[in-house]
């Protein structure tokens, strides 16, 4: 049996496909993941992100402290968060150097760390908090009683401050990117996973429904998981689960600028595993394909690399049809001795693909 | 709802069948198939002259989502195919019965009857 957030019912009634993700019912498009994914390049599109889960944390103790506490869990450094608001990337690892999950984190204040984490792994992340949150004297509390909409696109900024509340506008509006603001019990954060400008908003349950559809009123129109998988991808950012499990290490996920090294004596989780792994040399990196031929790129297919007459392997770990570009696209672990092109193996045939940065599109154009 | 139409032929695996005034067999996928699969963004067509039995897997269409097999649905010899989806394979989701046509078969057997009318069609995807 598999959970519904607060807006399910707004996906019938727009007419979602229902599917099951991360043990959640949601909308996997709404008629079109092609149109969606391009309303929200071009336009401003809306998706319910409600299945993640916001996680507040609070001192428990008068000597409690949030910052030690992310300082040991995180990878990223929090003591880059100096200024209100500000949000940080970052992996949280186990003690084997596997990425347990990405997050965001916003510093509010010295007594209030938010934290976004993914769905699927929501669980885990909670029980890994609370095993070590005692010893720094902190509460962990997961926000259930929040709904999240990510709204996001060109014009999501604008068709969105049409109708949300006087005094969310006025909070939202200064925000730089990557910043988040509160407003009583609603939260925006300038932020999102789609590689637009846009805003994620946290907005209390009951409230939730009656925002969806003034969005939807604004011309903000619902997308579903289907156009989230396509933007992301373009835009280059790491799916957890696909690009990175708990079986790999961020330096061969993608993930080595989110790594804080300095100062050397911060002891993260993990630190010690990853830091043997760089000195003895990472030899494998993620990058990005351009199929050159027909077809379709998919997780899982085997990647070929010629060098220096050996045949060396890798493999896509997020693949998919790019509606901006209109070719395939992937993300994929290779050797580090890859050249411009590689071969991708579909069906038996071996298909040339371009090597490239993994990112392909960003604020609407090519990259 | 999907559309069925009545005078077409069904498979389990979502293909339908049109016996042409020539005899040839037109074969596509069903407007429930391409509800299911989404976008269309690629077809691999089998080749003109190859020969199939029923059964074998002899096309690919492949949406944003995910890659599909198409099932040969009789026996025979593939004498045409619908090039028009090489460059527009979204034809198949707005056309699924008409212009999204897959390809032509010859039929080397009697197969086509033992195949779901509309009705029977109808009740299995409503399941």
């Amino acid at each position: 049996m598999s959970d519904k957030t607060v807006l399910f019912d707004k996906h019938l009634e727009y007419k979602g496909k229902i599917v099951d993700f991360a043990g959640w019912q949601m909308p996997v498009n709404y008629g079109s993941q092609v149109d969606e994914h391009h309303q929200v390049r071009n336009d401003a599109g809306m998706f319910d992100v409600s299945h993640m889960v916001i996680l507040d944390l609070h001192k428990a103790t008068e000597a409690g402290d949030i910052k030690a506490l992310l300082q040991r869990l995180l990878a990223n450094d929090v003591a880059k968060l100096t200024e209100n608001g500000k949000a940080l990337y970052s992996c949280m690892l186990n003690p084997e150097g596997g990425v347990i999950d990405d997050l965001i984190v916003y510093y509010m204040t010295d007594d209030w760390y938010r934290i976004v984490v993914n769905a699927g792994t929501a669980a885990k992340d909670l029980a890994w908090f609370n095993q070590h949150a005692d010893d720094f004297g902190v509460s962990v509390k997961a926000r259930d009683d929040l709904a999240m909409i990510a709204v996001q696109g060109p014009h999501a900024r604008e068709k969105a401050f049409e109708v949300l509340p006087l005094d969310v506008v006025e909070a939202a509006t200064p925000l730089e990117r990557f910043f988040g603001a509160d407003c009583g019990e609603w939260f925006v954060g300038r932020t999102g996973y789609t590689g637009e400008d846009g805003f994620e908003i946290m907005v209390p349950d009951s409230e939730a429904p009656a925002l969806w559809d003034k969005l939807a009123g604004a011309g903000v129109k619902p997308c579903g998981l289907g156009a989230r998988d396509t933007l992301r991808l373009e835009a280059g950012m790491n799916l957890y689960g696909s690009d990175m499990t708990e079986e790999t290490s961020p330096l061969i996920s993608g993930l080595g600028w989110t790594i804080a090294w300095l100062p050397e004596d911060r002891d993260f989780i993990g630190r010690s595993i990853i830091e043997k792994e760089k000195a003895d040399g990472v030899r494998q990196k993620i990058v990005g394909l351009i199929l050159e031929e027909r077809g379709v790129l998919r997780s899982h297919q085997k990647v070929v690399v010629e060098h220096d007459g050996k045949q060396l392997e890798g493999e896509i770990t997020s693949g998919s049809f790019s509606p901006s570009l209109q070719k395939s696209i992937a993300l994929a672990r290779v050797p580090i001795e890859i050249g411009d092109f590689c071969g991708v193996e579909i069906r038996g045939k071996i298909l040339k693909a371009r090597v490239v940065k993994p990112v392909f599109v960003r604020d609407g154009k090519a990259v | 709802m999907s559309e069925v139409p009545l005078e077409l032929k069904y498979t389990k695996s979502h293909e339908w069948l049109r016996v042409e005034d020539d005899g040839l067999v037109t074969v596509g996928i069903s407007d429930h198939a391409q509800e299911l699969l989404g976008d269309l963004v690629f077809v691999e067509l089998p080749e003109t002259g190859t020969e199939f039995v029923a059964g074998d897997e002899c096309c690919v269409v492949e949406s944003v989502k995910a890659a599909s097999d198409v099932y040969m649905p009789i026996s025979g010899e593939i004498v045409e195919i619908n090039e028009a989806l090489v460059d527009e394979p979204e034809i198949i989701n707005s056309s699924p019965y008409d212009s999204g046509w897959l390809f032509k078969v010859q039929p080397s057997a009697e197969e086509i009857e033992d195949l779901m009318d509309a009705d029977a069609y109808q009740a299995e995807i409503a399941e």
